[in-house]
């Protein structure tokens, strides 16, 4: 087994691992009031911690086998920004004991690493324009910054769930299941994905990327086909429609289609959720919640921000310009990814300061980090995938 | 002025809302914090007097009142947000692809997009983030910004000043933390203050009224990290004038030596040789994978040779500069080298095999063997117009064409670079003044007429790389940094501390205990906890849960 191999298997292991862990803080929400700190709650937290080491693991062994931080591509980023999230966590464990915390940040944490894991994992060489320290600084602050405010967002979901009134329907009900039903998606996109490569689904297509002819090759069955492509694998099967032409980025037609299935697969197993619990996702989660008190969790959402945002601008902002100083010779360029990471900054910059009004705790101030988050996710997601930049390398 | 005098004897400033030194609430003023209706005291600026809460009158008054209030900058925060927003619809005019259909973007967008694009365009959002109004959009932040703080740091820092251990029972009891306890020891309070201490909190003492502060530094936070902001937003305008910035681009052929654009004729570049790298199999085991999926080759390295040179001494009109190296260079991507005089260059570009010059041979058409009978070499950078050799014989260049194109079956050059050159060349036989005319080029050589009694053919040729540097001086950055730096000590200093105070309020036998901190209520709540323990002293109660309900209701900017 040589190195890689045996980091892939940590990574798979931290992966198991946290599965498991959140289990044990399912298994916690049962423990009487008052009661001694639980033994679930003990095997949930050390599970966590021995995951986290496990995927430190997996980080520490490729950045040896490549000979760079592992943070230069999509499943790198995506992976270190999961990773993230959980030692987030655990900090945030450790200063407020809530375990509710964990149930929730450990099924989000799993989400985006299976999210990352969809993208392709070989080690790559790094271009000139990746080769340089700031890679590894930039890349790694901004990925632990965004880990810390999705705590905020996790600790935001948990308030929600618990605050709004699942007695009847209104429209905080409806945004609460929207936000959860984007969970599904992801979850959609997953299983879509490991299905169809199991298959080894493939299609093909031809078409003009700029003045370029290229082939893209779709891995799921091709409901939008790229702008004015052209299919180059008859046996499969005939796209619906084609994709709009304003996508910009790379492979746009490909990850549209994605989109797609990932919506129908998300949706599906929403329903199925639905229909099987007779209840809104929200209320099903809403017991679980009961000994949750709002007014820590909106502390802890606040914290992770107050904690994030100086991290956020180290690292997103001031070690970005730096490097875009010595890479590009300018330190800003208003490439739609700096964009976004400033646009992030005024939304949290904006949060914190709406905190000083007494009316923006609680409720509003969760609706908030959720849309914070909701940013992120964004520059993560939609902007590699509706705009082209600099930094739509994946 | 109408200066206010607390029962404590302390005299506050017109508009203070709780007394500075005692912290009793003064009559008249409550609802300029809402404290009016609500059980807890808003502890935001202390209660002191700000400007914008006190003076509303005038029309400077008025202005100070609307930047100064933080729903205002939040509001311009949001604006400022959705408009950078828009700009990334579609690609910024800087960011329009070199394949686009054209570069020009009243033609770029409408063409691309359709309607949508040409509306884009006509509101400017091509280049949004220059235009005037995104400008002022800063500028108000900025200004919000500069007020804000003024409006709250001199009130508050006074306030926090006049502070005494010593504070009005109704301050004590309608702060968010807050204990009483009937009976308590002289021995009791000793032990609480001890524990304190070990925590790291300052004392003071006014007859026997406590009053323990840890942190107050972090609440300049917020005014540091404004000032870093501002200086950020003033480096920005200074990078506009061109005394403190420079912006060139220049291309630099392989041998070939030039002025650096920009250095006023100080400086010279002259390019040894551009290398351009690939990843390859030697690279390493574990790149294959990767390497294999990419249809393209992988670029591993952009490197330019470079020399250096200063001019010497004073130029001379018309006469070749005097030149001395200042330094032999790799300038890399990420690598950038720094040739003096704040100048810095950037490896930004390059193109590859750039023909050089093209060898011709002369020689007869019907000749089988082609034999020469006269060969020239022509400098595509500088071709000579007419060629003479010694029979008599001449070859004129009509055309040249550096990248040449068929455009609708007319010759044309699509740059000035060579990079597909072809010529019309006219031939003049000896004696003769009626010329032969030929066409050549990279693969073609075309006799218009088909009667032509010479022919040309190229011998040989040689290629170049070019490489694209820009050239860079930017006297802004250190103000940049430093403002970026003032910004990160101010937000940490904001974030990562709290103000934590603690009064302890003896009343009777016993006494009232209240505690406050700006942010991170759940680590006060722990101090106490630990300074209380083994003592009869209440734990205090969160009267904010208590008042949850009241709390809900209306907001305060």
């Amino acid at each position: 087994m040589n190195l890689l191999q045996f980091s892939n298997g940590m990574l798979y292991a931290s992966f198991i691992l946290y599965l498991v862990a959140t289990a044990f803080f399912g298994a916690t929400i049962k423990r009487k009031k008052g009661a001694q700190k639980g033994l679930s709650e003990k095997i949930a937290v050390t599970l966590t911690i021995i995951g986290f080491l496990a995927q430190l693991t997996y980080f520490g062994t490729r950045w040896a086998a490549s000979g760079h931080a592992p943070v230069s591509n999509m499943f790198e980023f995506v992976t270190a920004f999961g990773m993230a999230m959980v030692l987030a966590f655990i900090i945030l464990y450790f200063m407020y004991r809530l375990t509710a915390l964990g149930l929730f940040a450990l099924p989000v944490a799993l989400t985006v690493t299976g999210y990352a894991s969809m993208f392709p994992s070989d080690v790559a060489p790094l271009v000139p324009s990746l080769q340089s320290h700031w890679l590894t600084i930039h890349v790694i602050t901004v990925a632990l910054s965004i880990g810390i405010l999705s705590i905020s967002f996790i600790a935001g979901l948990i308030y929600l769930v618990k605050f709004v009134d699942q007695s009847s329907r209104s429209k905080q009900t409806t945004w609460l299941e929207l936000v959860l039903f984007t969970i599904f998606v992801f979850i959609g996109f997953i299983v879509v994905s490991v299905t169809f490569n199991a298959i080894g689904y493939e299609a093909k297509f031809q078409y003009i990327d700029g003045t370029k002819e290229v082939t893209t090759v779709y891995e799921m069955p091709p409901l939008v086909k790229p702008h004015e492509g052209e299919a180059l694998t008859p046996e499969a099967m005939k796209a619906w429609f084609q994709a709009p032409s304003w996508m910009l980025g790379k492979d746009a037609g490909r990850k549209f289609n994605t989109l797609i299935w990932s919506f129908m697969a998300g949706g599906l197993i929403y329903l199925i959720v639905r229909l099987a619990g007779r209840k809104r996702v929200g209320a099903l989660l809403q017991p679980m919640l009961k000994k949750v008190n709002l007014d820590l969790v909106d502390e802890i959402s606040y914290r992770a921000v107050a904690i994030g945002f100086p991290l956020f601008t180290l690292g997103g902002l001031i070690f970005a310009a730096i490097w875009a100083q010595i890479a590009w010779d300018r330190f800003w360029g208003w490439d739609p990814k700096e964009v976004w990471a400033l646009i992030t900054w005024f939304f949290y910059a904006a949060f914190l300061h709406l905190r000083l009004s007494r009316g923006w705790h609680g409720e509003k101030s969760a609706w908030l980090s959720i849309i914070g988050f909701a940013i992120i996710m964004f520059n993560l997601v939609g902007v590699n995938l509706l705009l082209a930049g600099l930094h739509s390398y994946a | 002025m109408d200066k206010i005098k607390c029962d404590c004897g302390h005299v506050n400033p017109e508009g203070t809302v709780l007394c500075e030194a005692c912290g009793k609430p003064i009559e008249g003023n409550q609802h300029i914090d809402g404290n009016d209706h609500k059980k807890l005291l808003n502890m935001r600026y202390e209660g002191s007097a700000r400007r914008s809460k006190t003076y509303t009158n005038s029309i400077v008054d008025k202005i100070w009142s609307f930047f100064s209030s933080v729903k205002v900058g939040v509001w311009l925060i949001v604006i400022a947000l959705i408009a950078s927003a828009l700009g990334t619809i579609y690609p910024q005019a800087q960011y329009i692809p070199p394949e686009a259909i054209s570069r020009d973007p009243a033609v770029y967008y409408e063409a691309t997009y359709g309607l949508t694009g040409k509306i884009y365009y006509q509101l400017g959002f091509h280049e949004l983030y220059s235009s005037w109004w995104y400008m002022i959009l800063l500028a108000l932040i900025g200004v919000s910004l500069v007020i804000c703080s003024l409006d709250r740091y001199i009130p508050l820092r006074r306030a926090l000043k006049k502070q005494k251990p010593k504070r009005h029972e109704t301050f004590i009891k309608r702060q968010r933390f807050f204990s009483e306890t009937d009976d308590v020891t002289k021995e009791e309070i000793k032990r609480v203050k001890e524990n304190l201490k070990q925590q790291r909190y300052q004392i003071s003492e006014e007859n026997g009224h406590v009053l323990a502060e840890k942190g107050r530094f972090s609440r300049w936070g917020p005014y540091v990290n404004h000032i870093g902001l501002i200086i950020i937003l003033i480096a920005a305008l200074l990078r506009q004038t061109p005394l403190l910035f420079l912006d060139e681009y220049v291309w630099v052929r392989e041998g070939e030596q030039t002025v650096i654009p920009g250095t006023d004729g100080e400086y010279y570049i002259e390019n040894k040789k551009f290398i351009l790298e690939t990843y390859s199999e030697e690279d390493g085991e574990i790149y294959k994978k990767a390497l294999e999926k990419q249809e393209e080759m992988v670029p591993k390295n952009f490197q330019t040779n470079a020399v250096i040179y200063k001019k010497k001494g004073e130029a001379v009109v018309g006469a070749e500069p005097e030149l001395e190296v200042v330094k032999e260079t790799e300038i890399r991507m990420n690598e950038p080298a720094k040739i003096g005089n704040g100048f810095t260059l950037y490896q930004a570009g390059y193109q590859l095999n750039e023909f050089h010059t093209m060898s011709f041979k002369v020689h007869r058409t019907d000749d089988k063997n082609q034999e020469a009978l006269a060969t020239f070499t022509v400098n595509m950078n500088d071709p000579e117009s007419i060629y003479e050799f010694d029979d008599g014989l001449k070859v004129k260049i009509d055309q040249y064409y550096p990248e040449y194109e068929l455009d609708n079956g007319e010759p044309r050059s699509v740059s000035k670079f060579p990079r597909n050159p072809a010529f019309v060349f006219l031939i003049y036989p000896p004696n003769e003044t009626k010329p032969e005319v030929s066409f050549v080029g990279i693969g073609k050589n075309i006799d218009p007429t088909n009667e032509n009694e010479y022919k040309l053919g190229i011998v040989d040729f040689d290629m170049r790389n070019v490489s694209g540097l820009t050239v860079r001086k930017d006297y802004t950055l250190p103000v940049f940094i430093v403002g970026a730096l003032i910004f990160m000590i101010g937000v940490i200093q904001g974030m990562y501390w709290q103000h934590r105070r603690i009064w302890i309020h003896p009343k009777g036998k016993g006494v009232l205990l209240a505690a406050h901190t700006n942010k991170n209520w759940h680590a006060l709540k722990q101090n106490i906890e630990k300074a209380l323990a083994n003592t009869s002293l209440n734990i205090v109660e969160d009267q904010q849960e208590l008042d949850n309900d009241v709390s809900k209701q209306g907001g305060e900017s």
